[in-house]
């Protein structure tokens, strides 16, 4: 039945949207204060491997969680402190954070490849709202974490748009100086949400370890840190935006592996291309079609922050 | 009054202090996390040391590995220099080793005089074209080639696992991820009995030759103006989008020549795993080495050891992603250093006589 | 008099290599207009900048309301009551002007109610009489709209003591004159405003009392009604005003730069350039006197060729240049100086050497084939140095190391040597102290001399009257009406500066 494909196609759309939703909206949180994150593919390793190690370990998945919070938050600290107190270039800072990030996770991962999850991540349908038709199979009958970020998009677009803080922190990514001169602690907020960013991305590491693919190997988040950073282009930096991006994403991620039960032949590894060729593609065609202000984002993205 | 005051210029003292710190730094960041590990950082770092280095042996094979990591980090300090950061050396590597391998494979028969330079060739015009794909929309669009370049080299790592198991597969390997191997005329020449090639000449006469463009022609004082700063340079009349889409494709080009010689002269096939992320390591090595072509050469000797010796780690259990890691934190370091160079303790007023 | 309602006594501020505040004294008086008065480089912004908290004085001491204070922070100075507003606006160009005023208040609730906020905004703007749409987006104001919101920022936040530096600097004629009845209204009410201020004519209109310094010590204070703008002027510069040094005119020759009907866009999408026609002769000078905002930095890149026209002709020496690339404009003669030093001129990294072959480096004797001859630009290098008076620790000293005036002195040596048909000179001595800025005036004025044609935009109505043959007034992208030397009319120019009068009188 073609619809029970569509429907299936959709939830597995959201499922894999969900690692690339979190990093994309802690990377946007970072963004959106002033500071360039290139580590995110780091920190969702790290995240994932810690998260896998503790859930092990402990027979707790919130510890798991728990961990690769932690784990994702002080990968990011360093990224802070390197590029806001120090204020380093932050392309290079992230790169190196995404090396070392890598590094780190198959460094600590080497007991991990092969071992089974000892806990599994329940799905848990909601009442009622997974009663709807059509709606209610896609996006109801989900675990924990998935729910968690149905909540975060709208609970951030609101912390950004429609409080004191987020006024704050969009001030500090739009112009420090201003910001500084009355009374912002600019390098505090920096590190803030730099820290913060990381620990969604951790998060979303989580989430692949533990939910999506239950184990660990090497290097599994596979380019999806890079993709995430993409989308937060491509979501103009605000949450809801976010959302559609990532399991549009996640939509063309799981095509590849639907597209042969479909009876359509085409070899395995253009298949795992798609995601790739489809983000360049999409990030060509919306830097081409947006306004200069539009594509940029926050006009002081990428910029140390030096008071005079 | 001692104070924390800015420099105006980096000397040459700081050019050196850099990357020699970065390097203990991050060893003596190493060494923690091998204790941690339960390791002795000592015992590991002496069998790194003479793996590496310790005989001749060592020696050729740390050259071996150095050569790739040489040419990739020359490419990328093209780019970094003129701000264009090129995360694509390792696709470029290996479309470089595609380009190389179509031509050997489809000219069995060809003799060595025509088949390595047209391997060349095709190896330098395939990276740099992968790099053309990411360089026209950066020049054009204004399209972050950050994202492009490192999409890039999961296309290029997929284009060649395709072609490894499919068009290229060679049916005697028993479905090993193997291409056919190549023919005796599509080797690069190696030296005595190491397997030291002739990379190692590309590679030197690619540092001479930047040393020299940067250093004495137009076009490298052009590229010195936009690495400072575009504006300035697009207000001069130069070309900016030529430099830029020239600038990747030579990138490209070089990290491409890396894949050629890896294929030509250590594999002898296409095959998996052709690179442990040498197009990674380049660009922390040419941060250390502060983009300076001789400094390139220096530090990609110092990885080629590194991986080297890792794999000596290896025999007591330390994984290879130590070796990552490692090099992770040298980069972390260098950021470290150049905040370090920027200030200087300085004791009371400054004098500063004038010219003119 | 009552007792002063902010002292400053003793202020010592250094900064390396110049002493900005040599013991300084200060006195306001509460519910009073002062003018803080001196030339560029006297200290006035310096001594400010402490008592609104920006900078830290090295020693002294302020008492505000007779109690002594220690200013650490632009926040410490508000909750006294004191607030500065700088020639630079710090607002934020993508927030509406409500997020700006609210931005930081520590009484902002944490869930942000806007239309509640701009409903409150709207009312404080009406009742202050510096009325500004509560919704408008920064980017979208005019200048004399922005300088609005940032009085209405301090004034939200409790403000009684206004300090604004040079703020007529950015304003008409007659947004000058609405400037200073919003000033006397505030002082009428209790408010207490220092103006800092180099313009002499403006302090005998809106000042109570006035404070001279000069070199970074004081020199007098007295009230308006006991002086006069003479000595105010000899107080000001040390010795008796020289000569109004009104640069001779020069013979002019033949059409140099023709412009015709140029169109053109600006960053933000808006018409920067609305038919816009002019002409420039061989040995003279042609003013753009204008409101910063009107087009004049679109003018300069479009001939400059960084931007392109979707209209109309631009022409050097006859050589139709319209829309090709910069190498084009510079290969006609065109020499460009921005206003933006180290943005668009100088390569702040590179040295001063590498800086100076910019335009020369193409052709013999520095550039050879594809090659550069460094020895020859060493040479070269020098010599410039030597002319311009540049001073620079040496040749391959960084070029951000140089200091503003020096900066400028290498952008116009390199510029001026390479023997430009036309210099578009942008903004030229902005920032610059008194040295340097005659160093600037007189560059370009023997520039006119040897044939060259000038094109000077600058914010200074003084320097436009000075310098120029021709002054042209430039208002939304057009060019409003040409003055001659002999028919300058204050009036009329301001008039046109505000959009008024005269439009379309091509001379």
């Amino acid at each position: 039945m073609d619809g029970l494909i569509w429907i299936s196609l959709l939830s597995a759309a959201v499922s894999a949207g969900t690692p690339l939703l979190l990093a994309a909206l802690g990377e946007l949180l970072c963004e959106r204060v002033g500071v360039l994150n290139l580590g995110v593919e780091g920190m969702m390793l790290v995240g994932a491997v810690s998260g896998f190690l503790t859930a092990v370990a402990t027979g707790s998945v919130a510890a798991g969680v728990l961990a690769a919070i932690l784990a994702g938050g002080m990968l990011a600290a360093v990224h802070a402190f390197i590029s806001v107190t120090l204020g380093a270039n932050q392309i290079i800072s992230g790169l190196a954070l995404t090396l070392f990030g890598t590094g780190v996770s198959s460094y600590l991962g080497k007991h991990a490849i092969g071992v089974p999850l000892p806990v599994a991540v329940e799905v848990f349908p909601i009442p009622v709202l997974s009663a709807i038709p059509v709606l209610g199979d896609i996006l109801f009958r989900k675990d924990p974490l998935v729910y968690l970020s149905y909540l975060l998009v709208p609970a951030l677009w609101f912390w950004i748009f429609r409080t004191r803080y987020g006024l704050n922190l969009r001030a500090v990514g739009e112009s420090p100086d201003t910001a500084d001169t009355l009374g912002i602690n600019v390098i505090a907020t920096r590190h803030a949400y730099v820290i913060a960013g990381g620990m969604l991305a951790g998060l979303g590491g989580a989430y692949l370890s533990m939910v999506y693919t239950p184990c660990w190997i090497e290097n599994m988040t596979a380019g999806r840190g890079w993709i995430a950073v993409a989308l937060v282009i491509f979501a103009v930096w605000s949450p809801p935006r976010a959302m559609l991006g990532a399991y549009l994403f996640g939509g063309i991620d799981v095509l590849g592996f639907r597209i042969q039960t479909l009876g359509i032949m085409v070899p395995s590894f253009f298949l795992k291309m798609l995601p790739y060729i489809f983000t360049i593609a999409v990030l060509v065609v919306f830097t081409a079609y947006t306004s200069r202000r539009h594509a940029l984002g926050p006009s002081a993205l990428g910029k140390p922050y030096e008071r005079e | 009054m001692i104070r924390l005051e800015k420099r105006t210029s980096t000397s040459m003292a700081y050019q050196v202090f850099s990357p020699v710190f970065s390097i203990l730094c991050a060893f003596a960041f190493g060494a923690v996390f091998l204790r941690v590990s339960g390791f002795d950082p000592v015992d590991v770092y002496v069998r790194m040391l003479t793996g590496a280095f310790g005989d001749l042996y060592g020696w050729a094979e740390t050259l071996v590995k150095a050569i790739p990591i040489m040419l990739c980090a020359l490419g990328v300090s093209v780019a970094f220099r003129m701000l264009l950061w090129n995360i694509g050396a390792e696709g470029q590597l290996y479309m470089g080793a595609f380009g190389a391998s179509w031509v050997a494979l489809s000219l069995p028969e060809a003799p060595a005089v025509i088949l390595l330079p047209l391997m060349v060739a095709a190896g330098m015009a395939a990276g740099a074209l992968w790099a053309l794909v990411a360089a026209i929309p950066r020049a054009f669009l204004r399209v972050n080639e950050i994202i492009t370049t490192l999409m890039l080299n999961y296309v290029a790592i997929y284009w060649v696992e395709y072609l490894i198991y499919g068009p290229f597969r060679d049916p005697s390997a028993y479905n090993f991820p193997l291409s056919v191997p190549f023919a005796g005329a599509a080797r690069l020449p190696v030296i005595g009995d190491t397997r030291i090639h002739a990379g190692i000449f590309f590679a030197i006469l690619a540092a001479a030759l930047l040393v020299f463009v940067l250093g004495k022609t137009r076009w490298g004082y052009e590229m010195k103006v936009l690495g400072d700063s575009p504006e300035v340079g697009r207000y001069a009349g130069i070309n900016v989008r030529l430099h830029i889409v020239v600038a990747l494709c030579m990138s490209g080009a070089l990290a491409g020549l890396a894949g050629m010689s890896e294929v030509s002269a250590i594999a002898g096939r296409l095959q998996h795993g052709l690179s442990p992320g040498y197009g990674y390591t380049a660009i922390i090595v040419a941060c250390l080495a502060r983009l300076n072509p001789w400094g390139i050469i220096i530090v990609s000797i110092l990885f080629g050891g590194l991986l080297v010796g890792g794999y000596s780690a290896q025999f007591i259990g330390v994984p290879a992603a130590a070796v990552n890691m490692l090099q992770g934190a040298m980069l972390f370091f260098v950021l470290v250093a150049e905040f370090l160079g920027r200030y200087r303790l300085s004791l009371g007023g400054s004098a500063v006589e004038e010219v003119g | 008099m009552d007792s002063p309602i902010v002292e400053m006594r003793d202020i010592l501020k250094r900064f390396p290599g110049v002493v900005a505040n040599d013991r300084v004294h200060f006195e306001l008086c509460a519910g009073e207009v002062h003018a803080l008065l001196g030339e560029n480089g006297a200290g006035k912004s310096t001594l400010m900048n402490i008592l609104s908290g920006f900078y830290r004085a090295d020693a002294g001491e302020i008492s505000v309301r007779g109690k002594p204070v220690n200013i650490r922070s632009p926040g410490n100075a508000i909750a006294l009551g004191i607030g500065m507003i700088h020639q630079q606006f710090r607002l934020i160009p993508t927030f509406t002007v409500t997020e700006n005023i609210v931005l930081g208040l520590s009484k902002l609730a944490f869930s942000l109610d806007i239309r509640a906020m701009e409903a409150d905004v709207g009312r404080f703007s009406r009742s202050s009489g510096l009325t500004i749409d509560p919704r408008a987006l920064i980017w979208q104001l005019s200048v004399g709209e922005l300088q609005r919101v940032e009085i209405l920022k301090v004034l939200y936040r409790g403000v009684d003591i206004l300090i604004m530096d040079e703020p007529t600097a950015v304003l008409t004629p007659q947004e000058v004159k609405e400037l200073f009845h919003v000033t006397r209204a505030m002082a009428e009410s209790g408010k207490t405003v220092v103006f800092i201020t180099h313009r002499l004519e403006e302090v005998m209109e809106i000042a109570d009392r006035i404070t001279v310094l000069r070199g970074g010590r004081n020199v007098a204070t007295l009230r308006r009604s006991e002086t006069s703008i003479r000595e105010l002027a000899v107080m000001m510069v040390g010795k008796a005003l020289p000569p109004d040094t009104a640069f001779p005119p020069a013979e002019a020759g033949d059409i140099v730069l023709e412009l015709e009907n140029i169109e053109a866009g600006g960053d933000r999408g808006q018409k920067a350039l609305d038919g816009l026609s002019l002409s420039v002769r061989a040995g003279e000078i042609v003013g753009i006197a204008g409101v910063a905002g009107n087009g004049q930095r679109e003018l300069a890149e479009v001939i400059a060729r960084l931007r392109s026209v979707s209209r109309g002709t631009i022409r050097v020496c006859g050589k139709d240049i319209t829309n090709r690339e910069p190498l084009c404009a510079i290969e006609a003669g065109v020499s460009y100086i921005p206003e933006d030093r180290f943005g668009t001129g100088l390569a702040g990294e590179l040295s001063v050497e590498e800086n100076l072959i910019l335009k020369e480096y193409r052709h013999a004797p520095l550039g050879r084939g594809f090659l550069i001859d460094w020895k020859k630009a060493a040479a070269r290098a020098l010599e410039l140095v030597e002319q311009f008076h540049v001073k620079t620790p040496s040749l391959g000293a960084p070029a951000n190391s140089l200091s503003g005036g020096n900066a400028q002195r290498l952008l116009l040596a390199r510029e001026t040597a390479a023997r430009p048909k036309l210099i578009i000179a942008a903004q030229p001595s902005r920032g610059l102290d008194v040295r340097a800025t005659e160093a600037v005036r007189t560059i370009l004025d023997s520039q006119r001399r040897v044939g060259a044609a000038v094109l000077l935009i600058s914010g200074d109505l003084d320097e436009i009257m000075k310098l120029s043959d021709r002054v042209a007034v430039i208002f939304e992208g057009r060019i409003m009406g040409i003055r001659g030397r002999d028919r300058l009319d204050m009036e009329a120019i301001g008039l046109m500066m505000g959009g008024l009068g005269e439009s379309h009188d091509q001379a």
